[in-house]
């Protein structure tokens, strides 16, 4: 998938990523890098401004999917069978939130991907996330363990 | 015995809906999915009403994964500030009149969360139910289980940590 139109039309297909406005920004060889802008509607805690965990973990599991998905080997849809989100800290109100996703290893069967979620300071990220994700279609042999 | 006289039941029941109405309506983005909660006594169950706009796999089609696990999370985090707050509320230390947005405590920060994924989430309305293992005075740890047609069948789980706000520092 190195057509960027064709990698936003598979953010676009997906009702719910749609909704929170996602945009796949570079997507290719187990890598995907998606980011959502900040929106009141999405805060976790009014009080504060915060983005809700849930919404940043809704970036994460998308991000970890395209990162599955772009991998070599054919995979031709992929769900999630695990995934752990760690938060390091607030997310900055008003601050758009990017996901990057590396599918660091896949058997014919599983993925396993790590994550991490910025804010628009590039230092600390604001939450990690690892996974283990089912991998559909790949023919037997194609990229064994 | 010089019992004092009952509370009347419809003054319970409004005190602990109205307290439980405000902390859902403190978390917008558990309004913009659609999250409710039923009460029995201090027992919360969520409820998930399903929309099209929840879907992650259009071809299944299937509820999208991250709205699985914030459905959890919300869960999870109302439970444990419902279990914050109620005996407060009970011991009517808590002005019904002034629980709204700007006088509840401070919503507990998550530290990790996991999800176990058991089965795709299928395209109709999911509940959810969460169990303090702990809730020290700094750090709880919190189970959810969520389901759709059958209770026993788990759709996905959860364990999430959390940091328990202070009790006397601004609420």
């Amino acid at each position: 998938m190195t057509d960027p139109s064709a990698a936003q039309r598979f953010i676009e297909a997906i009702p719910h990523s749609r909704a929170l406005g996602m945009v796949l920004e570079a997507v290719g060889d187990g890598h995907a890098r998606i980011s959502m802008a900040w929106d009141e509607r999405f805060v976790g805690d009014p009080a504060t401004g915060v983005i809700s965990g849930g919404a940043v973990s809704a970036l994460l599991d998308t991000c970890c999917g395209a990162a599955v998905l772009s991998d070599a080997g054919g995979a031709t849809g992929t769900a999630t069978l695990d995934l752990r989100i760690d938060y390091m800290r607030a997310a900055r109100p008003g601050q758009r939130i990017t996901a990057r996703a590396e599918c660091y290893h896949s058997t014919r069967t599983v993925a396993f991907v790590r994550a991490t979620a910025h804010d628009e300071d590039e230092g600390l990220p604001v939450a990690t996330a690892a996974g283990a994700f089912t991998i559909e279609g790949r023919s037997n042999g194609e990229k064994a363990t | 015995m010089n019992r004092p006289k009952p509370e009347p039941v419809q003054a319970v029941k409004q005190r602990r809906d109205a307290a439980l109405l405000a902390l859902i309506d403190g978390i917008p983005y558990a309004q913009y999915l659609g999250v409710r909660f039923d009460r029995r006594g201090d027992e919360l169950t969520a409820v998930l009403p399903f929309n099209e706009s929840l879907v992650g796999n259009p071809f299944l089609p299937a509820i999208h994964g991250g709205v699985t696990s914030a459905f959890l999370e919300i869960t999870a985090i109302i439970e444990l500030s419902w279990s914050l707050l109620w005996d407060e509320m009970e011991a009517g230390k808590l002005d019904p009149a002034a629980v709204d947005r700007e006088h509840l405590p401070r919503l507990p920060k998550t530290i990790d969360f996991t999800v176990d994924y058991l089965r795709s989430g299928l395209p109709r309305d999911a509940y959810a139910r969460a169990r303090i293992n702990r809730s020290g005075r700094r750090y709880a740890s919190v189970h959810v289980e969520a389901w759709q047609d059958n209770r026993a069948r788990l759709f996905a789980q959860a364990t999430g940590h959390f940091l328990v706000p202070g009790r006397n520092n601004g609420g």
